[in-house]
């Protein structure tokens, strides 16, 4: 399934270097489209995460540019999952849920009613009063993502969400994602060093390599959605995965 | 026996122990009251001067609250400040530091010839109790979650907005911890204050009673009058640890009871 959609956002030639003088990215392009899926794959240090706080405005590029074709997407219709929860201790998950509304002065009936359904798509509506610390580490990144999806963003930066939970909670929370997306179409950029995750989940995958961090290869995972368990097994999964790890391998200029 | 009874028992029975032991030894050696006042005597004393031991304690009460509120919003508004200008706190710290590390029983005397004698005390319980707000509250804003920071920059947050939201919660324990410091130690300040303001025979507050009884021997008084401000010191230690508890008894680490 190719996504068709337009562009929503696109780098050109993106380089950051920080005043320690590391180059964290080089010559950094990428399309990304409307409603689409796309994984930012690469061993630590290349510059993925470098790659999502620029699109979202956190962190300025040293070179280059960041284009957006249409104004559905600017820079306020972003959401963003870190890799930890990042939570407000002293708040309960509705009150963190809440926060990019309050921030932005939102209706407070609206932002209520918002703040129920983000709630009820990350399953946790029967939690809104919990304290992050009530929570496992699963609930908090649900929390997480609901704040995130709090604002109804257009695309959805993720940086590496999954990787400090279980694999049986990451598996759960991968496919709750996969229908979360394909239930509300936000475009996903997706931030992980798991080649088995990013061909899980996404439509296409960005190999890159690091210092300075830049793009190798692009590979497609064409298979059909929904995925599920069935998928996970399969021998079309199993092969995919083979291939995007061969190319990490020669990315990371040595045998896999 | 419960852990909280034992906590509780075992040191009224300690007390009781030593307030026996002392009752005995006055006794046995027939020690003199302005030696060695006996417990029962100390007791008899405090509720014969009630009156004006209270309307002491009165005194030194209103100094160390009024000292504790201002040195309350003194060392938090100044970290507020601090963290919003890198330059106020760059040309102010080092102001804080020196003032801190003063002795203050070497600075009261001076400020007692510069200043009226009421205000001269409150000056005193409020240096020794700023410091440690300021600083505790200081550390506080700065060690805020800079993924939190980045999530509220992403939000278009305003600086009143990330101050009051994000930076003021965030340093609360570490707030509350320099709060139920400064509560002791304005009463040492205090304390302090108006034993240098007592050698120079002026004041009403509790220390003064302590410096006035002791150069006319009355040491039954002397006695009383120190149980007194150690009350007064538990008291409000207490109340400062109630307060940070139900500050914090929801989310913070510190206040949460866990089951093992």
């Amino acid at each position: 399934m190719s996504s068709s959609g337009s562009g929503i956002v696109s780098l050109r030639n993106v380089g950051k270097t920080f005043e320690s003088g590391t180059v964290a990215l080089n010559h950094f392009s990428l399309d990304v489209r409307e409603g689409e899926f796309v994984s930012l794959l690469g061993p630590s240090g290349c510059g993925k995460s470098t790659v999502l706080r620029i699109i979202a405005g956190l962190s300025a590029p040293s070179a280059g540019a960041i284009e957006w074709p249409g104004d559905t997407a600017s820079e306020g219709k972003i959401g963003f999952v870190f890799q930890e929860p990042t939570l407000m201790p002293w708040a309960d998950v509705a009150a963190n849920v809440r926060l990019p509304l309050r921030l932005a002065h939102a209706d407070e009936v609206q932002s209520r009613a918002a703040v129920l359904q983000a709630l009820e798509q990350v399953g946790l509506a029967d939690f809104a009063h919990a304290f992050p610390r009530e929570l496992s580490g699963g609930m908090k990144m649900r929390t997480s993502i609901a704040r995130a999806l709090a604002t109804e963003p257009q695309l959805l930066l993720m940086d590496e969400p999954f990787a400090a939970l279980d694999e049986i909670t990451r598996f759960k929370l991968n496919n709750d994602l996969l229908t979360l997306w394909q239930a509300l179409r936000r475009t996903v950029i997706f931030v992980t060093h798991s080649v088995f995750e990013s061909v899980y989940l996404s439509q296409r995958i960005v190999l890159m390599t690091p210092r300075p961090g830049r793009v190798f290869a692009e590979i497609a995972i064409p298979a059909p959605y929904p995925r599920d368990e069935r998928f996970r097994t399969s021998a079309d999964y199993a092969g995919y995965c083979r291939q995007v790890a061969e190319t990490l391998g020669k990315a990371m200029g040595g045998a896999p | 026996m419960s852990d909280r009874a034992l906590r509780i028992g075992l040191p009224v029975l300690m007390l009781a122990l030593v307030l026996v032991a002392w009752d005995l030894v006055v006794r046995a050696f027939a020690i003199p009251p302005f030696v060695l006042p006996s417990p029962g005597l100390v007791l008899s004393t405090l509720i014969a001067d009630g009156g004006l031991l209270w309307q002491s304690l009165l005194v030194t009460l209103t100094t160390t609250f009024e000292g504790f509120l201002l040195a309350a919003i003194g060392g938090i508004g100044l970290a507020v400040l601090f963290s919003q200008s890198r330059l106020i706190e760059y040309s102010l710290y080092p102001y804080a530091v020196i003032l801190q590390v003063t002795p203050i029983v070497a600075i009261a005397p001076l400020l007692l010839i510069y200043l009226p004698q009421p205000l001269a005390v409150l000056a005193c319980a409020w240096i020794v109790a700023f410091f440690p707000v300021l600083a505790n509250t200081t550390l506080g804003l700065a060690s805020v979650d800079h993924n939190l920071i980045a999530l509220f920059d992403l939000y278009q947050a305003t600086r009143w907005q990330l101050l009051w939201n994000l930076k003021l919660p965030s340093a609360l324990p570490q707030m509350l911890a320099g709060l139920r410091i400064a509560g002791g130690l304005s009463l040492i300040g205090a304390v302090v204050a108006e034993i240098a303001a007592g050698s120079a025979g002026a004041g009403s507050g509790l220390a003064y009673r302590i410096a006035e009884s002791g150069y006319r021997l009355n040491i039954p008084r002397m006695f009383a009058a120190l149980l007194l401000l150690s009350l007064a010191g538990i008291a409000i230690f207490f109340a400062l640890s109630a307060l940070s508890h139900l500050a914090l008894r929801r989310w913070h680490e510190s206040a949460v009871k866990r089951e093992r």
